[in-house]
C-alpha cells in the first residue's frame, strides 16, 4: 500500500524482494545501497544472524526523485528465505506494493525455488493480494555459476504468466539496478491507475 | 480487497502534527512520532534532528508486527503498548485507531505514568482523525491523486 502525503509532498512505496534461502536477496540490497549517492539513500538495516542470515529482514530507503513536486521514495524489503522463518516473511508482504522474486539459477535449487514462490503465492493470497494483480518481476541469479539452468529451462518452469524477466549475478551487481528500476516502474504505472 | 494507496492531506496531516506537538511537550518527553503499520514514518515531534526517524519508523513496524504475530499465536488480538526501558531513554510504543502506531521516546524528566496518561488522551484525538481520514479515502470521488502522471514523468526518473 502506498503512503501518498499532500504536505510533505513525497510518494512512499514498498518493495519486497523475495526467495529460497542464499538466493541473493541480501546481496541485492547490499549493491544497491553500495552504489547509490549519500544524499538518495537512508540506512541499510540488517536484521541478522551471527552467520549473516537474514533473520526478520533488511531494510533499504531510497529516493529515485520527483514525479509532479513529489518525492518519490522506495523502501525495500527482503525476507529472511530459509523455509522455517515463515511466520517473518508474512509480517514483512504486509502493505507491499511491488515483489521481485529472486531465483537462484542452480540447477540443484529449482525445487527450491519453486517451494518458495508458491510460498509467495500463498502468503500474498493470505492479506488478500494475487501475484498476477500486483506489480512483479523475477530475476535470474547466480548466471555466473558451472551449474546454472538454462534461461529457458528458469522461465519455463519459474515464468509461466510471463512477467519481466532478468538474469543477474548479484554479487558483481549485473542485472541488479535493471531489476529494480523494473519493478519500481511497475509499481508507479500501477500506483497511476489508482483504485 | 486491500486498500491500494493511503493518502495524508495537508489538513488533517496539520491536525495530527499539533497532537504529536502536545503530546511531546505535556508528556515532557523527547520525540514523538507517528508510524503507519507499514513502516511510513507519517508525523514527527520533538528533537528529531539527529534522529534517523526513517530507520526507527520501519523497525517499529516490525517490531510490532511481531509481536502482534506473538499474540496471535497465543489467542489475542495484539499487544496494544510495548515499554521498552534503557539506561538514559525509554521507548513507549502504542497503537492508534488499530492502525497506526504511536511511539514516545523519553527519559528520566518524564515517567511512565505521566506518558501513559498523555497517550492515553492524545491517541483517543488521533483516532477521531484517523477514522475521518479513512472515510475520506473510501469516498468513490477521491479517485487517485496519481491518475495524471504520464508514463513519459515515469520514464524520466530512470533517465539517467
Amino acid at each position: 500500500m502506498s503512503f501518498i502525503n499532500y504536505s510533505s509532498r513525497e510518494i512512499n512505496c514498498k518493495i519486497v524482494y523475495y526467495g529460497p534461502g542464499l538466493c541473493g536477496k541480501t546481496t541485492n540490497l547490499q549493491y544497491i545501497y553500495a552504489k547509490t549517492n549519500p544524499e538518495a539513500k537512508g540506512k541499510m538495516i540488517s536484521l541478522a544472524t551471527e552467520t549473516e542470515r537474514t533473520l526478520f529482514f533488511d531494510f533499504l530507503p531510497l529516493s529515485l526523485g520527483e514525479i509532479r513536486g513529489f518525492k518519490t521514495r522506495f523502501h525495500l524489503y527482503t525476507v529472511p528465505g530459509q523455509v522455517f522463518y515463515d511466520a517473518s516473511r508474512k509480517l514483512i508482504l504486509k502493505g507491499v506494493d511491488g515483489v521481485v522474486f529472486v531465483a537462484d539459477s542452480q540447477l540443484e535449487r529449482m525445487e527450491a525455488n519453486l517451494e518458495s514462490m508458491e510460498n509467495l503465492r500463498v502468503n500474498l493470497a493470505e492479506q488478500g493480494y494475487d501475484l498476477r494483480a500486483i506489480p512483479y518481476v523475477l530475476q535470474y541469479n547466480k548466471r555466473d555459476l558451472p551449474n546454472a539452468a538454462s534461461i529457458e529451462e528458469l522461465h519455463r518452469l519459474l515464468n509461466p504468466d510471463n512477467v519481466p524477466e532478468f538474469q543477474s549475478i548479484a554479487a558483481t551487481g549485473w542485472g541488479v539496478f535493471d531489476t529494480l528500476k523494473a519493478i519500481a516502474k511497475l509499481v508507479l504505472q500501477e500506483l497511476k491507475k489508482g483504485r | 480487497m486491500v486498500s491500494p494507496q493511503f493518502v495524508m492531506y495537508e489538513e488533517e496531516f496539520n491536525r495530527i502534527s499539533a497532537i504529536c506537538d502536545r503530546l511531546c511537550r505535556e508528556s515532557n518527553s523527547k520525540v514523538v512520532f507517528l508510524v503507519d503499520k507499514n513502516g511510513q514514518l507519517i508525523a514527527a515531534a520533538g528533537q528529531v534532528e539527529n534522529l534517523d526517524t526513517t530507520s526507527l519508523a520501519s523497525l517499529t513496524a516490525g517490531n510490532i508486527a511481531a509481536t502482534g504475530g506473538l499474540a496471535k499465536l497465543i489467542g489475542e488480538k495484539e499487544f496494544s503498548i510495548l515499554f521498552h526501558e534503557g539506561e538514559r531513554d525509554n521507548l513507549h510504543i502504542s497503537i492508534v485507531a488499530g492502525r497506526v502506531i504511536l511511539v514516545v521516546i523519553f527519559d528520566g524528566r518524564s515517567s511512565l505514568g505521566l506518558v501513559r496518561l498523555r497517550v492515553k488522551k492524545a491517541s483517543q484525538e488521533l483516532a477521531v482523525i484517523f477514522d475521518e481520514l479513512m472515510r475520506k479515502l473510501e469516498d468513490p470521488a477521491a479517485g487517485s491523486p496519481f491518475a495524471e502522471i504520464t508514463d513519459e514523468d515515469i520514464d524520466n526518473l530512470f533517465s539517467d
